[in-house]
Order: structure tokens, then sequence, then C-alpha cells
């Protein structure tokens, strides 16, 4: 790994070109103008040298027209810098449709990645060349920052609430992820690598790392081992909302506000159900907040993913999970009938 | 009458002066040798001594924090942590960042060079209210030792920016004491700032209307407003801290519902108007020099005073800028980086009204004039990798990098140190009635230019590679920039220890000073060097428009 | 205003005990040092403002909880409170106003009257303070929140709630506290005959800071007392 040009990380992502331009052009525009002051300033200093005691200048006082110009042309550049910034930035904030989606854990000193179909990385995370890559993140403890300079992509990472953030590889090869915020200790030792592989081998990688529990399931096993079918079952006699098609999807509060149940939704509804509460449902939900650890909570997530809604399967999710091959079930589709 | 000789040149004595400049023979008593003694200093209300309790004090504060920066540098000569372990790194650059923000850069100009000189620039006897700027100054004495105590009790090791939830939860080490220290040491800012807000305002001399002022005077009143309504935000977010780790009032903490990115907010909501703080009063100072020098009116004059008022207001309206990747709303964002642009023009607005002033002028090169246009040069970098960072999706990959880290360190050294150390020359004869050595002087303003550069360009590039801030070891394509940046370093550090040695030495030994060595205009120039306590034989009054170097029927608007 | 002016008009004052050297003459000093208040009162404003908009924000992300800890607040207590203080600046702007008649008798009075109401409000803070330490409602460890009858999640914000009632109204407190001496300190010398109808400026300084004391708690009192009272 490292640099072809010592200037700058290698270009590894959609957005790398891009933002290495914007980069170029303000390293233009601030050689431009540096160099400009720099060699009037000098060049005035040498021409207008004080040759005598008591010399006394002409007294040229101000010009309204020169500051005009100078307040008026460097505002029409930054206003170009601001929006070619503010384009590039909105870009980053935009989730391609159908993303591969990873889930990231931040803690003192380590990352945890987990992909849906169950495979576990601590410190590393493999991902497909060519493919959207979206990751879900929540630190257990202080805020931290996901940072990976070949992807010329950061996040900061912080505890009780999803930071999201997406990248699209584009060559294979690994590169630094590093910890940008700082968080005691060991901050310059929560680094590790991005390993971007070719779609084969990535698929082969997948099937070597597979615990044979995918995230979904994970999730189901939780949802019945807290007894959360109890009330949230899917004949819609339950005490809570039937859980089934609501993710992605706009969901009425009792409020009369709608919201979408995206991520963050969901987490909040397990550790602070009573913030959201849906319209024509009683906020009698207990907290599960202290029973349900961060992980816990994204196989949640990714379970009410899995029963579906918007977008929740796609060219990205099928990558991710194990290989029909393998001994391990797929993601369940829709259960029904099975003891709810 | 007593010639004095220009800046220690040994030339010849020059003709008269022209009569507006002309000097009675120095005062036999003046504001330092009126009285001696321990309880003189102490004790004292004059705005002048004031001044040099505080030069003494930021001075220490400097070569403390420096010494930390030294260590900092040294560790970073290697890839691994091998100097010093984690938890002492951590606490080196915390403590670098605490002392030289906070107990140097804030306070330097404008209670050394503010308080000696802005009395006098408005032909006042005194500040507005003396006694309480002397107890501006024991405040600020009081907070320093409480930030001194938590460092040798073991030091901090949250940043200076003490983000919860580490700074409230997970920190082992002396925050209560570091925040209290900052805390305490707040108020000595806001008093400055009140105090030069009512001198300015109600003290000026008959004649001296607000377009007359000095700019060193508009650019103080504008830190004065940052001083006076920003203040008290960093005070209270610090003591949010101090009670959420003393007596568990918490609400940053996100187990609680409390919302860490709260706390950003209002820390930076003080601490990005802060930086303008730092650098206002030296853009004051660089007016002064440059007009001095070229020995002309600075161009634009209205503009440049205005564009510190604009400064300082736009200044407010920009802190999120520190936070495009927290989790801050894409809008919210969207603002700020606005705005961020927005507030550069002003500053730009300054650059170009200084180097015109040049333009067919009478330019010297003396010191002072050396660090002028080293800070114009310096600031222009700095203020241009600013837009860097408010450009939203370039910040995304620099911000949390060296590149930040750079950037800060040309405005603050590059600009506000290199401003302070152009005004301290600049000011010597004035305050000590003694002048500096000229040659050592220009060979320290240079070395200080060179080791500058040297220490922090390499680290523009080190930041876009990718190099996050704050690490103790990194991987090892790091290494050479490192090593070229802590080479500078020690440059840097040289030339800082110059001036300590060679001003200390005139204080003595240097030629004693006319009242107006550098024939400059303003009113601080033509009363004695050292002036009497009181400042002036007889209230002056004043006649003629700022930086009048040429009558006022021959100035020319092109 | 200018000094151009009050140095013509400063002759009788010139060698006014009370003028300081580096001022022209005493209605200047007394400019001077109301511009000053004044901004000393602006921080002060900026000052709890950081309090007020963390409490603002935190309102409105839990309603609920606010609403809920609020209702055990001692509403009676609160409005007892509130009262004592615009009475105690009623009495201190009396002060102010016999001070500026001369009248040295009255100003002591009325600014030791300002010390007792001063005083009746932090007595009866301490009472609430005490109140709240006995039903487990201060933030750490011994919180309960049984009593708010806020249950799981919804008791956590109630935490964020009684840490900012303490926060913002100890922080109060401790500018009374600090303001009772002052006060004091201004009747001792009203006492000693050092005011005067030309020279009161320090009775009417410390006017001005008690009364933005008294408006603080004016916004505390119904931001923390009175959430959703009207239900």
């Amino acid at each position: 790994m490292g640099a072809e040009l010592p200037l700058f990380p290698v270009q590894a992502s959609t957005m790398a070109g891009r933002v290495d331009a914007l980069y170029a052009f303000l390293i233009t525009v601030s050689v431009f103008f540096g160099l400009l002051i720099a060699v009037t300033l000098v060049s005035f200093a040498i021409r207008y040298r004080r040759r005598s005691r008591d010399e006394r200048p002409q007294p040229i006082e101000g010009s309204v027209a020169l500051e005009v110009a100078w307040s008026a042309i460097p505002l029409g550049i930054v206003m170009v810098i601001f929006l070619w910034g503010a384009d590039l930035f909105f870009a980053m904030a935009r989730v391609p449709p159908a993303p591969m989606e990873v889930y990231v854990v931040g803690k003192r000193w380590m990352w945890k990645t987990q992909h849906l179909g169950g495979q576990r990385e601590i410190n590393e995370l493999h991902v497909p060349v060519g493919v959207p890559v979206k990751l879900t993140m929540t630190s257990e403890d202080v805020i931290h920052s996901f940072f990976v300079p070949a992807f010329r992509m950061k996040k900061d990472v912080v505890p009780g609430r999803y930071a999201t953030a997406w990248f699209q590889a584009t060559r294979a090869g690994t590169y630094h992820l590093f910890c940008a915020e700082y968080c005691g200790t060991k901050h310059s030792g929560m680094i590790g690598s991005v390993t971007v592989m070719e779609p084969a081998a990535f698929q082969a990688w997948l099937a070597g790392g597979a615990t044979g529990t995918s995230l979904a399931a994970a999730g189901e096993k939780l949802f019945q081992d807290l007894a959360c079918i109890t009330c949230h079952r899917s004949d819609s006699e339950g005490r809570g909302p039937r859980l089934e098609g609501v993710f992605g999807q706009p969901v009425t509060l009792a409020s009369g506000e709608r919201v979408v149940a995206d991520e963050a939704y969901v987490r909040e509804s397990i550790v602070n159900p009573t913030a959201k509460v849906v319209a024509g449902f009683q906020p009698v939900m207990p907290t599960y907040q202290g029973l349900v650890n961060e992980e816990g909570l994204m196989q949640l997530v990714a379970y009410v993913k899995s029963l579906g809604g918007a977008a929740t399967v796609g060219p990205g999710a099928a990558l991710a999970s194990p290989a029909p091959a393998a001994a391990s079930p797929a993601p369940p589709p829709r259960p029904k009938g099975q003891g709810r | 009458m007593t010639t004095q000789i220009g800046p220690g040149t040994g030339e010849p004595p020059r003709p008269p002066l022209p009569p507006a400049l002309s000097e009675p023979p120095p005062p036999r008593v003046n504001y330092l040798n009126v009285a001696y003694g321990v309880k003189s200093w102490l004790l004292t209300t004059d705005h002048k001594r004031i001044a040099l309790l505080y030069l003494a004090s930021v001075t220490l504060m400097f070569f403390l924090g420096g010494a930390f920066a030294v260590l900092i540098r040294l560790e970073l000569v290697t890839p691994a942590g091998d100097l010093v372990q984690s938890e002492t790194y951590n606490k080196l650059f915390t403590m670098h960042g605490i002392i030289m923000v906070f107990f140097f850069l804030i306070p330097s100009i404008p209670a050394v060079l503010g308080n000696f000189l802005i009395p006098i620039m408005i032909g006042a006897r005194d500040l507005a209210f003396p006694r309480l700027n002397l107890l501006s100054w024991y405040i600020y004495v009081f907070g320093a030792a409480f930030t001194v105590y938590a460092l040798v009790s073991g030091g901090v090791d949250t940043g200076w920016t003490f983000y919860a939830p580490y700074s409230t939860t997970y920190s082992n080490t002396h925050v209560i004491a570091a925040g209290l220290g900052i805390f305490i040491n707040g108020f000595s800012s806001i008093l400055t700032g009140l105090n030069f807000i009512v001198t300015i305002h109600r003290m000026r001399a008959p004649g001296l209307t607000w377009f007359r002022l000095p700019l060193f005077v508009w650019a103080h009143y504008a830190t004065s407003l940052i001083f006076v309504l920003g203040t008290p935000v960093i005070a209270i977010t610090l003591l949010t801290v101090v009670l959420e780790r003393a007596l568990h009032l918490g609400i940053y903490d996100p187990r609680l519902g409390g919302d860490p990115i709260l706390f950003q907010h209002l820390f930076w909501f003080y601490s990005h108007p802060a930086v303008y703080i730092m650098i206002l009063p030296a853009m004051g100072v660089v007016s002064e020099l440059v007009s001095c020098f070229s020995r002309k009116r600075i161009f634009g004059y209205p503009v440049v005073a205005m564009s510190s008022l604009a400064i300082a207001v736009i200044g407010f309206l920009v802190w999120g800028h520190h936070m495009f990747v927290s989790g801050q709303s894409t809008y919210a964002g969207l603002i700020f980086s606005f705005l961020s642009f927005l507030v550069a023009i002003p500053s730009a607005i300054k650059v170009f009204n200084w180097t015109a002033t040049l333009y067919k002028g009478s330019v010297s090169w003396d010191t002072p004039m050396l660090y002028a246009i080293g800070f114009v040069g310096l600031f222009t970098i700095g203020g241009l990798t600013g837009l860097f960072l408010a450009s939203l999706g370039l910040d995304v990959h620099v911000t949390d990098t060296y590149f930040v880290v750079a950037h800060f360190h040309y405005i603050m050294v590059g600009g506000a140190i290199m401003g302070y150390l152009g005004g301290i020359h600049f000011w010597w004869p004035k305050i000590t009635g003694r002048l500096y050595p000229e040659m050592w002087a220009r060979v320290a303003a240079v070395i200080v230019f060179a080791g500058f550069n040297l220490t922090f360009f390499p680290q523009f590039i080190l930041g876009y590679l990718g190099m996050p801030r704050r690490y103790h070891a990194y991987p090892e394509e790091f290494q050479v920039l490192n090593v070229m940046s802590s080479a500078g370093a020690s440059i840097l550090g040289l030339g800082y220890l110059l001036p300590m040695i060679y001003l200390v030495w005139s204080m003595r030994y240097g030629p004693k000073a006319s009242a107006n060595p550098w024939q400059a205009k303003g009113l601080e120039w033509q009363t004695a060097s050292p002036p009497i306590t009181e400042n002036f034989e007889r209230q002056p009054v004043v006649p003629e428009e700022a930086y009048q170097y040429a009558p006022e029927s021959e100035a020319r608007v092109v | 205003m200018s000094s151009v002016a009050d140095a013509a008009a400063h002759g009788a004052e010139r060698h006014h005990p009370d003028l300081v050297h580096h001022f022209e003459s005493l209605p200047a000093q007394k400019e001077a040092a109301t511009l000053g208040m004044w901004v000393f009162i602006a921080q002060e404003v900026m000052f709890f403002g950081g309090l007020f908009a963390a409490y603002t924000i935190y309102r409105h992300l839990y309603f609920h909880a606010f609403v809920q800890s609020s209702r055990h607040l001692n509403l009676p207590l609160g409005a007892i409170n509130t009262a004592v203080l615009i009475c105690s600046s009623l009495t201190m702007a009396m002060g102010v106003h016999a001070s500026a008649l001369g009248r040295r008798r009255a100003t002591v009075a009325w600014l030791l009257l300002t010390v007792a109401l001063g005083s009746v409000f932090l007595g009866i803070k301490a009472v609430e303070y005490k109140d709240k330490f006995e039903h487990h409602l201060v933030p750490g460890e011994s919180f309960q929140a049984e009593e708010l009858h806020l249950e799981g999640p919804a008791a956590r914000p109630a935490q964020i709630f009684y840490s900012l009632y303490f926060a913002m109204t100890g922080l109060h407190a401790a500018h009374m506290v600090v303001g009772i001496p002052i006060i004091l300190t201004i009747a001792w010398m009203a006492h000693r005959g050092r005011f005067s109808p030309e020279y009161h400026t320090p009775v009417e300084m410390t006017g001005l800071y008690w009364h933005f004391v008294d408006i603080i708690w004016i916004f505390l009192f119904p931001l923390l007392y009175l959430i959703g009272r009207h239900h």
C-alpha cells in the first residue's frame, strides 16, 4: 500500500478523484493569489525602499474601484469553491440505492465490523470492488471517527446514535483505516485496513468467513430470546406495531408527525420506545437499553430490515449473504406462521 | 536640544524633525523609575506596569507551552511511540494547546501591547478602570496557577477541545482542575475587553473621532466585542463539564439521553470567535507597522477599520465548520460553509490594502517591517488553506488531520506570533526607553520565518496524505515529512530564543531611545520614551487624521 | 457626552474627592461606569445563555419528561420566591432613589431590606434543594425517577431536566451569594456617608446588577416551574 505520488493518497474510490480535483483547483487558486501577494509585496518593498531619511512619499490613500474589485472577485471565486464543495458533500451524503450493508461499532480502541452474512472483523473490513458499501456506525463509548484516506471518506462515530457513510471502491488493494477523533490512550493504535477485492475473491472470502449465522438471523434469535414477538405479532393483534414491511417506509406517530423508519428509528425504538410512539398504539413498550449491546442492536436492526420494506434487498445485500452451497440458511424471507 | 540617533546604527545626527514632532528633553522620572519595589509593581494600577506584568507572565507560559511542543516534535521524529508513553503524549499535546491558546495567544497582544498602548494612543491617562485592570492580571495568574497545578499533579489528556463524553466520563486525568483554570482565566479576558470597550468609547482625546483612531485601536475594539460576548460561553461550557464530572449534573451523557454534539456546538461557539481574538490584534499591529514603515496612511483606512468589525461579527456565525463530519445536519453544514467563505473576504481585503500601502511608499526594512511582511505572507497562506477547510467536500478528507494543524499554526504562529514580535520590537523603545540591536533582530526574524515554514509546510502534505491529528505513533511512510517538520521546529525554537536574549540585554545595555525613533505618526510617539506615569504632560488634542504623513491637501484617492 | 463639553463644566468638580485622576469630570466618570456595567451584564447574558440553549434543545427533545419533572418542583415556593425577588428589586430601586436624594438613613434601610429579601429567597431555595435530596431527585447514582411517574427510557431525560434545574438555579443563586455581600458593603458605605446626590454611582451600579439577577429568575421560573401546567 502506499501512494504512487507522494503528495496524494492513492485514489481508490469513486469520490477520491472528485475530491482531488477540488483540491487541485484550490491549490491553483492559492498558488496564484499567494504568489501574487508575495511577489507584489516584495517587489514594492524593494522598488519603493527608503532612499533618504526624510523622504515623504505620495499619499495615495485609497481607491473605490480597487476596493470593489478586490472584494467582488474573491467573493466570486469563493462562491465557486463553496458550490463545488457543497455539491461534492451532498453527493457524499446521498447513499446510492441498494448498497451492500456493513455495520461498524467503534470502541476503545478497535473497530468491529459486521457483514450481513454474519462475518465479523476486527480492525479490518473486506469489501468488493465496484459496489457501493453503506456503513452504519455507532460507538460504545466515546466519539471516534472512521477515516479511510484512500477513499477520501471520514465520518465521526458518536455514542447513542447511528452515523451513516458510504463509499464505492474502484481498485483492489489494502488501504489504511484510521480513527480520526481523539479517543484516549490508544487513539493512534485504533487503526486497521480496508481490503478491496475483486468480486470472485470477495465471494470466496465471504464463504470462508461465514459464521453460519447471518446478521439478520442473529437478530431473529435475539428477537425471540427477548420475547419481542409477544407484542410485535405479525397478525396485527399485538400491543405493538407489526414489523413486516415497516423498514424504510414512512410511519405516522401519535403526535401526528411522520418519520421514516430507518436504522436510527429502529434503534431508538428499542432503547427509547416512548420517544416516538406509533399512532394508534399505547406507550407501553419497556426499554431494552442495557439489555442489548450495540452489536445486538445492529442485529435486531438487520432483522427488522429483512422483514421487508423499501429497498432492503438488492444486489449489494445479496453479495453479503453466504453462498447457497454453505451450510447456513439464507436470510429469512417473509416468515409466516412460524409460531408467531 | 538632545538629538537622538536612529535605531542603533551609529549614523550621524540628522537634521531637526518637523515642528509637529519636536521633542522636549526626556523627563528624568518615568513610569519605570517612579517607584521601586515589589509592592509598587504588584499593587500598581498603571496600565503600563500592568502590561509589563502580563509580558512576564505570558512569556513564561509561552516557553512552558513551547517546551511541550519540543517534546511532541521530538517524539514524532520516529514512527513508533518510543520517546514517551501514550498517556504522556496525550497530555503533552493537550497541555501545549491549552497553554498556548488560553494563556499565550489570547492574552498576548491585547494584555501586553493593548494595555500599554490604548490609553496613550487615544490621549488618555489610563484605562477606564485601572483597578479592574490589575484584577484582570491577578485572575490570569490565578487561572494559570490552577492549570499549572493540573499539570504538575499529573496533567490532563482530553485535548484542548475537551470533547464529551471523553472529558466528562472517560478521562482519568485532572480535567476539573484544568477546566477551572481556563474558566477562571476567562474572566481576565472578559474584564480586559470590558475595560477596552469603555475606554475607547469614553476617553478619547478632544478631536479624536472614531475615524481618526489608529487601526490598532479599531482592531482591539473588535477583539473586545468578542472577548465580552464569546468568552462567557466557553466559561459556562467548561463549567458544565466540571459539574458533570464533579456532581454528575450530566447533560452530555448519551446513556441519559444527552447529546455529545451539543458540547461541540457550545464549545465551538466561543472557540471559533476565539481565533479571531488571536488574529485581530495582530492585524492591528501590522497596520501600524506597514503604515509607519511605508510612511503612508494605510490604503483604504475606513475599509480596513470596518473589516475588523465585520470579521468579529461574521466570526460568531461560522462555528459549525469545525463539525462538518460530526453528525451535524447536511443543511447546517451548508450554511456554515457559506458563512465561512464570507468571513474570508474581509481578511483578504486587509491583505490587499496592506500590500497597496507600500505602493509608492517609502519602505524601510527595519525588523518590525520584516515581521509585518512575514505576517502578510504567512497569514495569506494560512487564510487560503482555510478555504480548503471551509469547502465541505474537501473538508471531509482533511478535517482532523495534520492539514488542520498546519492551517491553524500558519495563522497563529505565522500570523499572530509574528505580529506580536513585530509589535514588541516596534514599541520596545517606547516601553523600555532602549533600542534593541537591529542586526540580531533581523537575523532572528529571518530564522523564525525559515524555521516556521520548514516546521509547518510539510504538515499540509502529511494531512492530505491522511495522517490524523493527535497521533502518538504513525505509519512509516509519514516519517520523512515528520522529520522535516521536527527539524524546522528546532530552528524555530532558536529563532524564539534569540529575542529573549537580546531584548533583555538591551534593557540594560541598549542605546537610549528618543521619543520617536521611527519618526512615526501616532500619539504614543509624541510622548517620552519611556512615558511618564500620566502618559502626557498636557492633555493632547488631535487636529489631524490618522497616519497624517503628508498634508491632507495632497492626499489622493484613485 | 464628549469630554470637551465636560471639560468646561468641571470647574467645581475638578477637586471632587470621588473624581479619579484619569477622568475629566464626574459625569464622564459615571457614564464610563454605567457603560461598563451594561457591558458586564451583556456578558452575563451570554454566560447564562449557554444553559438556556441546552435547556431549549432538551426540552424540545424530551418534552414529556420535562413536563413530568417540572411537576415535582414546588410551585408555591417558586412563586413566593418570584414575588420575594421582585420585591427585592423594588426595595433596591428605592435604595438607589434614596441615595440620589441624599437620604442616608433611607438608603441604608432600603438596602438592608433588599438583603433581607434576598436572604429569604436563598433560604427558600435551600428548602427546595433539601426536598430534592430527600426525594432522590438529585442527578447521579442516587437518582430515582419513580416519583415522577416516568418509566424506563423516559426517566433518563428527567436527570437531564434536574441537571439543568440545579445548574441554572445554582448559577443564579451563586450570583445572589456574590451580590448580597456587595449590597452590604454598599449599605455600610452609605451609612458612613460616602454617597451624595453628586456621587452615588456604586449604588446605581449595584442596582443594575441586582435587577439583572432578578430578571434572570423571571425567565427561570416559568421555564422550570411552569412547563405544561396549563393542561
